[in-house]
């Protein structure tokens, strides 16, 4: 029995006619204006190249904004300090019943206060106040570290920077307010920079902590909202300055302007599980009844092939 | 020991026979062949040529040169403009031939390497942007970081790890992207490129 021609599935053997083609010449033609146009393209527009921001580059614009993340990594209630995995003990984001991030656990292991802030003022040499204030900080008991964070949470509305110091009106945050000034001065000179890189190894390429520090203040997300980053600005296809970006990103930044997703606080996940949706029926569209169809149905293949059925007609 | 029954002798013959030479690279086309949408295929390779040209220059000067160097830069600049073209002419010839049904007629390979070519260069793209040891590259890391981490591949894929993502854009990726458009292209040449759709077909 003859199997029942599908339209969407199979193709009728190609009686007609052939004409000569040179698959090498059209190649080599494609290549040559291809690169034609990038030249051009390269030589009138160029690329951006906006220099990255550095700790020093921070703490010397925006003193108080690094002072202030500086104390919320001590306290703990920075944005990596409680973040979860992979870096630490915290919450994390739901697929449904999924905590994806909780099944791989803690492979990046990140202690904000004691990598921010104890760890860099720790490893500053020459310096009994600071010292004293270490171990003063290090030794007291929960409810006391508590009791100075409180004061200098009450305090820090009204923190100041003016003579190379921060200054932060309070009495009863005991060696905190010390602490803070003092990381604040390392990393305006440009040592804490060095010391959050090579903290391990001389050579590195790993830039993790830094980038962490780095995007706990807001700082970062103020420059990257005058280069109209931020995700609200559709900033994932962005690039510096005017350029193109990522735009071929577009399907994947749109649900993030969308409820539910930009409203969820499971957003990331729930973006990240509705693209793998998409790109699986994209995948297996050959296979889909209905889906394979809609080329057919849309009829734009009839003006791709328009002078082959007018030759049929 | 049998000629015939050689390794060599065997994947020799099953090659020819499943692309001979005049399917590799055939002379003529069917009629049927005439549209500029099948210009933009071409384009798509031949702005990979160009990226992974311009990709290898930019690895002789290292990381860092192209801030310093107005040669670095231009290179740098031909690199991205060549990506911007690629992405182009890929997304185009990708609808162009979802448009055609590109799967009938025993394609639904062809169709689904390039779904995966697509999908992986952009995983190669991403990573090139987080390679560029610039502002961009720091505002995109610990911006993806959230999204990738909800996945539960952060610890694996670190996207604030620039040597990580350096070494995937320049030697893991580029090795699969390119693997995978050799098998498309072979598989389009083996196929032939797919008749216009018919609704019916003669008795």
């Amino acid at each position: 029995m003859k199997r029942r021609y599908r339209p969407d599935v199979d193709v009728p053997e190609w009686t007609g006619g052939h004409y000569p083609y040179d698959i090498l010449k059209e190649g080599t033609i494609a290549l040559v204006v291809v690169l034609l146009i990038t030249v051009t393209l390269s030589i009138f527009f160029g690329s951006p190249d906006e220099p990255a921001i550095t700790i020093k580059a921070w703490s010397t614009a925006a003193p108080i904004d690094y002072a202030q993340t500086a104390f919320s990594e001590l306290n703990g209630t920075s944005g990596t300090a409680s973040y979860g995995a992979p870096y630490n003990q915290g919450d994390s984001q739901r697929l449904g019943p999924l905590q994806l991030e909780k099944w791989m656990g803690v492979r990046i292991p990140i202690n904000a206060a004691q990598d921010f802030v104890l760890g860099p003022l720790q490893s500053l040499p020459g310096q009994p106040a600071l010292t004293s204030a270490l171990h003063t900080f290090q030794t007291a008991s929960d409810a006391t570290r508590n009791a100075w964070f409180d004061a200098y949470t009450k305090a820090e509305a009204t923190m100041s920077f003016a003579k190379d110091q921060v200054v932060v009106p309070t009495t009863a945050a005991g060696p905190v307010p010390l602490m803070i000034n003092d990381l604040t001065a390392m990393a305006r000179s440009g040592a804490l920079d060095q010391a959050l890189l090579t903290r391990n190894s001389f050579y590195t390429t790993n830039y993790t902590q830094t980038l962490l520090l780095l995007s706990d203040g807001t700082y970062l997300a103020n420059v990257a909202q005058q280069q109209h980053l931020l995700g609200t600005q559709w900033g994932m296809m962005n690039e510096t300055g005017s350029y193109p970006g990522q735009a071929w990103l577009w399907l994947y930044t749109l649900w993030y302007q969308v409820p539910p997703y930009s409203q969820s606080s499971n957003g990331d996940v729930e973006v990240f599980g509705t693209l793998v949706l998409l790109s699986a029926f994209l995948l297996f569209v050959p296979f889909i009844p209905g889906l394979r169809s809609v080329p057919r149905r849309l009829g734009i293949y009839k003006l791709i092939w328009r002078e082959h059925y007018r030759d049929q007609s | 020991m049998n000629v015939e029954q050689q390794w060599t002798t065997r994947l020799r013959k099953r090659a020819v026979a499943t692309l001979p030479p005049q399917k590799l690279l055939p002379d003529t086309q069917p009629a049927y062949v005439s549209s500029w949408v099948y210009v933009f295929g071409v384009a798509t390779l031949a702005s990979l040529i160009i990226v992974i040209g311009t990709g290898c220059i930019l690895a002789i000067g290292g990381p860092s040169w192209w801030h310093n160097s107005s040669i670095g830069n231009f290179c740098n600049s031909l690199h991205m403009w060549s990506v911007e073209i690629f992405f182009f002419a890929m997304v185009v010839h990708l609808w162009g031939k979802f448009a055609m049904a590109a799967w009938r007629g025993g394609r639904a390979m062809t169709w689904m390497t390039g779904v995966v070519t697509f999908l992986v260069s952009i995983v190669t793209a991403f990573t090139g942007y987080l390679s560029q040891s610039n502002f961009d590259s720091q505002w995109i890391s610990t911006q993806a970081k959230d999204g990738i981490n909800a996945t539960g591949a952060g610890g694996f894929f670190n996207v604030l790890n620039m040597g990580q993502m350096l070494m995937w854009h320049i030697v893991l990726l580029p090795l699969v992207a390119v693997l995978l458009t050799v098998v498309h292209v072979v598989l389009v040449r083996i196929k032939g490129v797919v008749p216009p759709i018919e609704t019916e077909v003669a008795p």
